[in-house]
């Protein structure tokens, strides 16, 4: 193929070619960015909580009046007996906050006794002896908690009892590098002792760095129910709503006059769905701009190959007439095609490298791998082509005889 | 003349439609997209008190010690309990509230309704007055009232309807958390998006149905909600009713009418820090701050990230559709230059040349223009019924509405510019002699 001769012929064409190249530069930019936002939005979606998310059930009881601690505390296990005796719960426990719920608690964690200390904020999760269980946390090292470490939770607040703590493997790895987290003391709630690593436990809502997701403690806690919410382990993931309503059926018809609602109780599968819907709706939001901006990019090309074609006619008609077959014609399109795209891709990646630094000087985001770029080229180069057919194959089909007329 | 244009650039445009709609489509496309975001972007970054919102400030001081989780070099974005009432009771500005969120169980007089959680707002008197609070009966409290603790509350119209099917519901009794309030004032049409004066219980549509005396609420025990924020030895709740004395969880706003007083409340924020590192209680030099409604906002940067890059994408895309355009129009004007170049030889300057075929380019404009207003509406339709807390504020208000004329004009306008030039430059003997 004669490049030379038809990059001859676009030197005639500058401001259009020029614009061609800007609008495959622009595209090529916005839709790999985008193609990467949407990889981190799903990246996002798919992390793992390390908690047996298809068999849980939460439901949260509010109450109206204020009773006696001991009180609240003897309604709370009559309730949580009453839930384990449900057909079907295999498993039932109390937590301060649940996850994708509406709030969550943090506590400062240093390692040294002393409130200078530099110190990170972790998440604390404070429930009944079934907790580790009714999630379904593994443990990694060390042991769960022992009936006799429960404490209230005034007695933890007090910090002086020496409570337990369970840290997740990844709060492990961060605050005790290459040695066993087992056995070592942390501050919290006055000097806490690890006694177990659970392999994966995460905050219920994001807040802070995306590394420190992963960052997680658990006290033993008796949890009065006002201030947690029940979480039930169902042994059918078909009888979840059945279970819903059996739960609040038999908080409600036990107790002092309290709020036992279908507004506070959910599967967990429902409370990912609804904490990650945003997400989801970005990612179809930016596959949506993506194919629009193909189909406009592609748009453009037609549109400008047409103008070319008809403008060349004669041209066309008298190679025709000197010997060039059609697949010639056709072959020339193409070509000018793939030259035009290859500009505008080259300006492109460019482009698409510097919207990402200022994504990432704006956005927690991380820098584009370099595969985007290629993957990107290979979209826009057969984009171009097949926008480029239709007119082409026009062009193939004029006639030689066309040569001969003035036009 | 310009209706002769017109006609022209009728003609024009009919003789190849496919290229016309393609235009059209692309600008239609394009400002859709960008009106859409930029309304929502316009929608959640407004000033939630038209006219009041100057005169509003939201003072920080610093009184953590030299250590802690909660680092950094601003001071933390709410104030505990005693320098809450500290500054309160100080007086020194026009205004003052000092307020926190909670919730609150309404149990209803009719025993067949079940009680309901509401969101709650405790704060002190100045609150109406200050946040020009509009009434649809009675009244607020006011400072004796707060000083009494008071069983006042004062509920939002939509609270009266649930309850007393909207009607004047002032002097009748509301059982709250089993203690009986009276009802003192129906708040009618009045909610500040964003959520301004407490960002921590949602930026939008965040508001509360109840407003109760600040010490009335302490004293009572009512659910706090919100955040706290502690250091050294506090915490925040666990196991107990209210942070303790080392964390923030209190709002305070002041109003202050002149830029002198608020100079001059600034110097006595210092003063005050100085006066409580002195006595022991502040451990940092003064570190304090006096920000304004829309100030306050920026720093919190309320608009969710999400919908500032969604902005920027559809810019990214009009940009794009708009560069596709020019290469359009140059092809459209370009194919003309035989006629163009008739026009020329007849005596038609260059100028009109240009100006005719501008108006060939804002007419596609107008055409893409009402285009994308259909394709904003329908974007904007398809927001507020997405479950996102500020989904219900999507709407377009006449100023965007022309904005999305003027910016659909003006691109295209921009995108007729080069291709116009250029078909003028057609030398007419040239064309005449070719053709």
């Amino acid at each position: 193929m004669h490049f030379r001769h038809i990059l001859h012929a676009l030197g005639r064409h500058r401001i259009a070619v020029g614009l061609l190249v800007l609008e495959i530069a622009f595209s090529c930019a916005v839709v790999c960015n985008a193609l990467f936002l949407i990889g981190a939005r799903l990246e996002r979606m798919q992390r793992p909580t390390g908690v047996d998310e298809a068999h849980l059930v939460e439901v949260g009881v509010r109450s109206v009046m204020r009773g006696s601690p001991e009180a609240v505390m003897a309604q709370t296990r009559t309730d949580l007996a009453a839930l384990r005796a449900l057909p079907g719960v295999s498993d039932t426990a109390i937590v301060n906050q649940t996850l994708f719920g509406h709030s969550m608690s943090f506590s400062g964690v240093r390692l040294r006794d002393d409130t200078k200390a530099p110190s990170i904020p972790v998440t604390q999760y404070l429930g009944s002896e079934s907790l580790g269980r009714t999630l379904g946390l593994k443990l990694s090292a060390g042991r769960w908690f022992k009936p006799d470490e429960f404490v209230s939770d005034a007695k933890l607040e007090n910090g002086s009892s020496g409570v337990p703590v369970i840290i997740s493997r990844a709060l492990a790895d961060h605050l005790f590098p290459g040695r066993s987290a087992v056995g070592q003391t942390i501050y919290a709630f006055g000097a806490n002792r690890v006694v177990g690593v659970v392999k994966r436990l995460v905050q219920p809502l994001d807040y802070g760095p995306p590394g420190n997701y992963g960052y997680a403690m658990m006290f033993p806690v008796d949890m009065p129910y006002p201030n947690g919410t029940y979480l039930l382990r169902v042994k059918d993931t078909a009888q979840r709503q059945a279970i819903i309503g059996e739960a609040l059926h038999a908080l409600k018809t036990d107790g002092p006059l309290r709020l036992v609602s279908s507004k506070y109780a959910t599967t967990l599968e429902a409370a990912r769905d609804k904490y990650y819907r945003n997400d989801r709706a970005m990612a179809w939001l930016l596959v949506g701009v993506c194919l629009l901006l193909l189909v406009v990019t592609a748009v453009g090309i037609v549109g400008l190959t047409s103008f070319w074609v008809a403008q060349r006619r004669r041209q066309i008609g008298i190679r025709r007439a000197i010997g060039a077959t059609r697949a010639d014609i056709l072959a020339y399109f193409h070509v000018e095609n793939f030259l035009i795209a290859t500009g505008g891709i080259v300006l492109g990646m460019g482009l698409t490298y510097g919207l990402n630094l200022l994504l990432m000087l704006h956005y927690e985001l991380g820098r584009l791998p370099l595969y985007y770029l290629p993957v990107g080229a290979v979209a826009l180069w057969l984009l171009g082509q097949l926008a480029v057919l239709g007119p082409a194959l026009r062009a193939s089909n004029v006639p030689p005889v066309v040569a001969t007329r003035s036009a | 003349m310009f209706g002769y244009y017109l006609d022209l650039a009728l003609r024009s445009l009919k003789r190849n439609k496919v290229l016309t709609a393609l235009m059209v489509l692309a600008i239609a496309l394009g400002i859709g997209a960008s009106m859409t975001t930029l309304t929502v972007l316009h929608v959640l970054s407004g000033d939630p008190l038209p006219g009041r919102s100057s005169k509003l400030y939201y003072p920080q001081i610093d009184p953590r010690d030299l250590s802690g989780q909660m680092s950094g070099k601003e001071p933390p974005e709410q104030l505990t309990l005693i320098d809450g009432l500290n500054l309160l009771h100080a007086k020194r500005a026009d205004r003052q509230a000092l307020m926190t969120g909670g919730s609150v169980p309404i149990q209803p007089d009719d025993t067949a309704i079940d009680p309901f959680y509401v969101r709650a707002r405790y704060t002190t008197a100045d609150f109406f007055p200050m946040f020009g609070v509009k009434f649809l009966y009675g009244r607020g409290w006011d400072a004796t009232d707060d000083h009494a603790k008071a069983h006042d509350v004062v509920i939002t119209r939509s609270l009266d309807q649930r309850l007393f099917g909207g009607a004047d519901s002032v002097g009748r009794t509301l059982r709250m958390a089993d203690t009986v309030f009276r009802i003192i004032g129906v708040i009618g049409d009045w909610h500040p998006e964003p959520h301004f004066y407490d960002l921590n219980t949602g930026s939008y549509g965040g508001a509360e149905q109840v407003f109760v005396p600040l010490q009335t609420a302490l004293d009572l025990h009512l659910k706090h909600e919100g955040s706290s924020d502690c250091w050294g030895n506090g915490t925040g709740g666990v196991g107990r009713i209210y942070p303790a004395a080392q964390c923030v969880w209190l709002q305070f706003w002041v109003q202050l009418d002149t830029p002198a007083r608020a100079t001059a409340y600034k110097r006595f924020l210092v003063n005050y820090s100085e006066q409580q590192k002195a006595q022991g209680r502040f451990m940092k030099a003064p570190n304090v701050r006096l920000r304004n409604v829309m100030q306050w906002l920026a720093y919190q940067m309320v608009v969710p990230d999400d919908v500032r890059l969604q902005a920027g994408l559809a810019f990214g895309f009009l940009l794009v559709c708009l560069v596709n355009t020019v290469g359009l129009m140059l092809a459209k004007f370009m194919r003309r230059a035989g006629e163009l170049g008739v026009r020329r030889a007849l005596g038609a300057s260059r100028r009109s040349l240009f100006l005719q075929l501008l108006v060939e380019s804002g007419l596609i404009g107008l055409v893409g223009g009402i285009g994308g207003l259909l394709l904003a509406l329908m974007g904007l339709w398809l927001i507020r019924h997405r479950p996102s807390d500020y989904a219900a504020l999507a709407r377009l208000d006449p100023a965007m509405l022309l904005i999305t004329f003027a910016l659909a004009l003006g691109a295209s306008l921009l995108a007729g510019l080069l291709p116009a030039w250029r078909a003028c430059q057609v030398a007419p003997a040239l064309q005449l002699k070719s053709n």
